[in-house]
């Protein structure tokens, strides 16, 4: 038995970081019981993390096409977790993983998501209500969940995960399901970005169609490697062909939450923002004063960036040395 | 046999609505003017995608669905224009345009369900307004067949769908057994203009109109209960900084960043 269940994933033979976002965000509920559902391989050392990281118990999945990260096997897991701990509350993470089962695990326990949310509570009656930016951020919505389980996925790094504590113990609990695979990879391709990955980076230079075409983005990429950081992009320079798709910052793209955002060119749709307003510092260059982007930054300069960008990264390199 | 795609279009508020004629009030979304309306941008790209499955097949047939309380005829028969073949509007009172998808999906799967012969369905991968991204892959649990999210590529081979997905660090291409629930993204590309002949040929077309007693749906367990509707809040002090020129303002920027120890 558990009052929660978190959907949990494992990367790089950890538990992902969503997966520790969400024991923080079900232990911040004040539930007792916080169990995690966690497919792959390595389920011993994976199971211990998540345990030092908040969960009483670990579901683990090895011998299943679930463990090679089969959606149609995932939700067949999630499915039976769910029945067997009881949850009355489940949460996923807003991930590539979390976007395809997560809705299809909610529909099969006879309710809906509430998808993509940065915050969730409970009321004093115990359901569990989801705050959601809605109209790609324009707005914002609470939402009380009526299904038994409720079924929320987590925005990444809308909760911070909890010190690993080496020292807390837990159950790990294989779990039997049957699973049935339909939708079947038959092929993937890693694009393996050059330098930082853009969702770690302590820094991130994002540029949009104000840079007119592919070339500036080298200059981006320049100043990105100056300071160590990454470079990300709207999505109107994705669609643009100017940079891949991989670049995208916003609501459809990464979530990123750097201590420096650089933004050039870029107009500030509230869907790019949903993507990089957790920076620690936003900075924006773009020529129209009154561009959104102005009313998000801490720094902005209204300007053309092929005059600011220069002049800016000679100074930079002056005082970095 | 005749290849029977679905595409499911909603109508939805433009997301480029400049934010001032944007409101919040009262729990619900509204826009200041005559801003007229726009089918879901990533559903235009569905459009496409069954387009160019329908030219490439060669026998097929596109049939959209949209599901409302009321309609701007001009703006969703969008689809007809580009090229699909029927429109059949859900409309009803209880078909309400809300944050809780539970409704559409019912009478989404009940609409598919009655036309019988569907081999796929195609949808965006989220309606901009609710950003919900799920009612698709509600309409495959309900009708229990596989699905392929976030597609920049589909094809109808022989029985199966084969979808190209946009993964954050690359692709892969997945394979589903017909019938399939598909969804696409932006990366599919830029949806065709209609043309003319096209807009002429979407005026003569009457919309198949479906209530909820047409589809035989009497009410379904909400999942949520709206608590409050509101404009975010920011709490951003900006500092603009200036120069003698652009350049200038440059030079300043990076001595502003280093003093606060950003850099
Ligand atoms: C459902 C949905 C999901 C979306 N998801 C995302 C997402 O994940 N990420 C995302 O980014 N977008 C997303 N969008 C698109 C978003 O709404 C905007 O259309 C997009 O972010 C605009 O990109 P932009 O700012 O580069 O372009 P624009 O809005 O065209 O802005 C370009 C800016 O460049 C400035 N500029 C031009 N020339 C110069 C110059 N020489 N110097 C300085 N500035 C200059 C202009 O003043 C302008 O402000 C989504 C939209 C929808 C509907
Ligand atoms: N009312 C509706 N009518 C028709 N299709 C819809 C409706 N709502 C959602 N959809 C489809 O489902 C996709 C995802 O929407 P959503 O789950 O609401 O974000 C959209 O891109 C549409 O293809």
């Amino acid at each position: 038995m558990a009052d929660a269940l978190i959907i949990g994933e494992v990367t790089d033979g950890a538990p992902s970081s969503s997966t520790l976002e969400g024991i923080a965000a079900a232990r911040g509920l004040g539930v007792a019981q916080v169990a995690v559902l966690l497919p792959g391989a390595d389920a011993a050392n994976t199971a211990s993390a998540a345990i030092a990281g908040g969960a009483d118990a670990v579901y683990t999945v090895t011998d299943s096409p679930a463990a090679d990260g089969e959606f149609d096997a995932l939700v067949d897991a999630a499915q039976a977790a769910a029945a067997q701990c009881g949850a009355r509350y489940v949460i996923g993470g807003k991930t590539l993983t979390g976007r395809d089962v997560m809705p299809r695990l909610a529909f099969r326990l006879g309710t809906a998501l509430a998808s993509d949310c940065s915050a969730l509570e409970l009321d004093d009656t115990g359901r569990l209500v989801a705050t959601r930016p809605v109209y790609g951020g324009n707005a914002e919505a609470s939402v009380a969940c009526l299904g038994n389980p409720a079924v929320a996925s987590l925005r990444p790094k809308s909760v911070d995960a909890l010190t690993p504590d080496a020292s807390r113990t837990g159950e790990v609990l294989p779990l039997a399901f049957e699973s049935n695979v339909r939708t079947r990879t038959l092929e993937r391709v890693e694009e393996a970005g050059e330098g930082v990955r853009l969702e770690n980076a302590r820094v991130v230079v994002s540029g949009g169609r104000g840079l007119g075409g592919p070339e500036p983005f080298e200059s981006l990429r320049e100043l990105a490697d100056m300071l160590g950081g990454a470079v990300g992009a709207s999505r109107a320079a994705c669609d643009a062909g100017w940079v891949p798709s991989s670049h995208q910052v916003g609501l459809t793209g990464k979530t990123v939450t750097p201590d420096l955002y650089i933004a050039v060119g870029i107009s500030g749709a509230s869907q790019h923002m949903a993507g990089c307003s957790n920076s620690r510092t936003l900075v924006a260059i773009n020529k129209d004063a009154g561009a959104n982007i102005f009313k998000e930054a801490r720094f902005g300069i209204a300007g053309d960036w092929q005059k600011v960008l220069p002049a800016f990264m000679e100074q930079l390199h002056e005082l970095l040395g | 046999m005749t290849l029977h795609i679905v595409v499911t279009a909603k109508q939805v508020l433009d997301p480029e609505t400049p934010l001032s004629a944007f409101s919040v009030a009262d729990n619900a979304v509204s826009t200041a003017g005559n801003i007229p309306p726009v089918v879901n941008g990533y559903d235009e790209q569905a459009v496409e995608a069954a387009l160019r499955i329908k030219e490439a097949h060669g026998d097929a047939r596109v049939t959209v669905i949209s599901c409302g309380t009321d309609f701007a005829l001009d703006v969703i028969k969008k689809p007809l224009a580009m090229g699909a073949d029927e429109l059949v509007l859900l409309q009803d009172a209880v078909f309400e345009n809300s944050i809780d998808p539970t409704m559409v999906v019912a009478a989404v799967t009940a609409a598919i369900r009655k036309l019988g012969d569907v081999d796929v369905v195609i949808s965006g991968r989220q309606a901009s307004d609710w950003d919900n991204a799920q009612v698709p892959l509600g309409i495959a649990e309900s009708l229990g067949w596989p699905v392929a999210t976030i597609g920049r590529k589909v094809e109808v081979l022989d029985g199966t769908v084969r979808v190209e997905r946009v993964l954050p660090d690359g692709h892969e291409t997945v394979e589903a057994p017909l019938p399939a629930v598909v969804t696409v993204s932006n990366e599919l590309g830029t949806p065709r203009y209609p043309n003319m002949r096209g807009i002429m040929a979407a005026r003569r077309v009457q919309p198949t109109v479906w209530s909820a007693a047409d589809l035989d749906i009497d009410g379904t367990a909400p999942a949520f209960e709206l608590v409050s509707l509101k404009k975010p809040e920011r709490s951003v002090q900006t500092e603009m900084i200036t120069g003698e020129d652009d350049a200038d303002a440059g030079r300043k920027l990076a001595l502003r960043l280093r003093e606060e120890r950003v850099l």
